[in-house]
């Protein structure tokens, strides 16, 4: 963990002092700022000043909002949580359900349909997709908000353009490992049993087949924050991805170092949980 | 001669298989690339501003020297679309090739060598492979730049990880093959060994891995692109195509962010579906899972 703030900082060797720095400073302002932000001193003591003040969750301020860079990031955690949120449902959902639908009629139409659908989720860049939706929901039909913040109606298009990209994972790997378990002994072993099929899938083979797909959709509960930089910046969405995109246009150096940092700290931290959630879930994993 | 034969023999053998209609797909926008100035009918950066904001050629006020109309500067869709092609292939190989190079060196050194620099190593490789794509790619636009060379080497910085993490694993496993045994005996250097007996076979992983990974790459570029970060302005990127798009959507200039999504999207799904096609030919085993 410690090793992602050490390449951060050894980034920061390029010559910061040009990036804070406002166009047109000359080389007097360029020395002032190298002094104020101690970027005079040697590299291992940057990178330990560094270290010391980000521990104390310390990350510099913006130079845009004149705040701390962390309480700026804090304050835009609400609305990316929520549309991750959202777009994790839509997409599970999504997945889950085409999945099994698709393993259970292999071949026919609707597994076709599936297996479209996922392809063109899977090409499309979602910032496309949100722009389609805005043309067709809100410029043609007049249903839905072109963006903003504080409704159902406002999270629906955003949700679904990021979330249907992800579902395709979801749908292949549900499709995949749910013939993989409908093979297996113990579900034969229902079958002479006599059970309806709808509880042989529905109960036995579904609760086995999950396991990759929780797996995979705790790391990419990340990675979606990662990937709605753009969406959010296409619907106004005041989260992390847009205040990124705000700190990235305006040269606010420090606020996009610290969403960086923050989203690769919770993704490092995810996959510890996702490794906990396994265990859980298959009581065959257990770590020493 | 024969190996030139034999390379041909294969080649052609892999076209035969390959699904047929990505392969067209790709075989237009290649084409496109290589010849946008014979092909496109304007200029792709100079408009006409007497014809702004024409619609498609279908459309009521459509003409057909504009097919797919003009955009807010009066710049032809279809010529802008044509050139965005070159660019978007040239970054996507060109990072693709660069990320494979430098990932697939790391990676055979260090599973080869061993011991404490793979160790070393490989923690670094991790600590790269948790920072999020998209953002990685910002953060480095940020500190570099904008301009096409410079996304190649953002591409290529933030996606050389993963070849660098599979020929390790890769290399791992087969050092302990025979073949090395009795190539170390026989008196090859390591450098030897790693060039001729390591690397040919992690090479089908590299190129399978590669070609699931171009599509994903287009992808990014045209995101960051988007963004304002990527490929500046007045090229003819995909990309900036839609960010420039995206103030006419309100007033229902439809075709000024539809044709460019499409372009990507039909690229970016060719190269899925045969980089899916070249995962299964290229390794038997995955034939009997799905």
């Amino acid at each position: 963990m410690v090793s992602v703030i050490v390449f951060l900082a050894a980034h920061l060797s390029g010559d910061p002092a040009l990036l804070i720095a406002p166009p047109g400073a000359d080389e007097a302002d360029l020395k002032e700022i190298r002094q104020r932000f101690g970027l005079d001193k040697p590299l291992p003591i940057q990178y330990f000043n560094f270290i010391r003040k980000g521990l104390k969750g310390d990350l510099g301020e913006s130079i845009l909002y004149g705040l701390p860079v962390s309480e700026i990031v804090i304050g835009h955690l609400p609305a990316t949580f929520l549309l991750i949120g959202a777009a994790k449902f839509i997409s599970l959902g999504i997945g889950l359900v085409a999945g099994v639908l698709a393993a259970r009629r292999r071949g026919g139409w609707l597994d076709n349909l599936v297996r479209w659908f996922s392809l063109a989720g899977l090409s499309m860049p979602n910032f496309w997709i949100a722009l389609l939706l805005i043309l067709v929901f809100s410029v043609q039909l007049r249903v839905l908000p072109t963006g903003g913040y504080g409704s159902v109606a406002h999270l629906l298009m955003p949700a679904f353009s990021l979330g249907w990209y992800f579902s395709a994972g979801y749908t292949r790997l549900t499709y995949s490992s749910l013939l993989q378990v409908l093979n297996s002994e113990y579900i034969k072993l229902a079958r002479v049993k006599g059970l309806p099929e709808i509880s042989i899938v529905g109960k036995h083979a579904f609760k086995n087949a999950i396991i990759p797909v929780v797996t995979l959709a705790g790391m990419n509960l990340v990675v979606m924050i990662s990937g709605a930089v753009a969406v959010e910046t296409v619907f106004a969405w005041p989260g992390l991805g847009q205040l990124m995109y705000i700190g990235a246009v305006n040269r606010d150096f420090n606020v996009v170092q610290a969403v960086v940092l923050f989203v690769s700290i919770l993704m490092v931290m995810m996959n510890l949980l996702v490794d906990i959630l396994y265990a859980y879930l298959d009581p065959r994993i257990r770590y020493q | 001669m024969n190996r030139l034969v034999f390379f041909l023999g294969q080649a052609w053998d892999i076209l035969k298989r390959v699904p047929k209609a990505p392969l067209l797909i790709l075989f237009i926008l290649v084409a496109s690339a290589l010849f946008a100035n014979l092909l496109a009918p304007h200029d792709p950066e100079i408009g006409d501003p007497r014809q702004r904001l024409l619609p498609p050629f279908w459309e009521e006020r459509g003409r057909m020297q504009y097919l797919l109309g003009t955009d807010t500067m009066g710049r032809d869709i279809l010529s802008r679309l044509i050139y965005g092609s070159r660019i978007s292939l040239l970054v996507a190989f060109a990072a693709v090739i660069f990320a494979a190079c430098i990932g697939t060196t790391i990676g055979i050194c260090a599973g080869f060598i061993g011991g404490w620099a793979d160790q070393i190593i490989m923690r670094f490789v991790d600590a790269w492979l948790s920072i999020p794509t998209v953002m990685f790619g910002i953060l480095m636009a940020v500190i570099m730049g904008p301009g096409v060379f410079n996304i190649v080497i953002i591409m290529s910085l933030v996606f050389w990880t993963r070849y660098a993490r599979i020929t390790r694993g890769e290399t791992l496993s087969l050092k302990t093959r025979d073949f090395v045994h009795l190539a170390t005996i026989a008196g090859c250097g390591r450098w030897r060994i790693m060039r001729k007996h390591i690397l040919p076979n992690v090479m089908s992983s590299v190129i399978t891995l590669a070609s699931l990974q171009i599509g994903i790459v287009v992808v990014v570029e045209a995101s960051l692109t988007f963004l304002g970060v990527g490929v500046p302005p007045p090229k003819p990127a995909w990309g900036l195509m839609l960010s420039e798009g995206r103030g006419g959507l309100i007033a229902g200039y439809w075709w000024l962010v539809v044709f460019p999504g499409v372009a990507i999207a039909l690229l970016v799904m060719s190269f899925n579906v045969i980089g899916d096609w070249l995962r299964l030919y290229l390794d038997p085993h995955y034939r009997n899972l799905e």
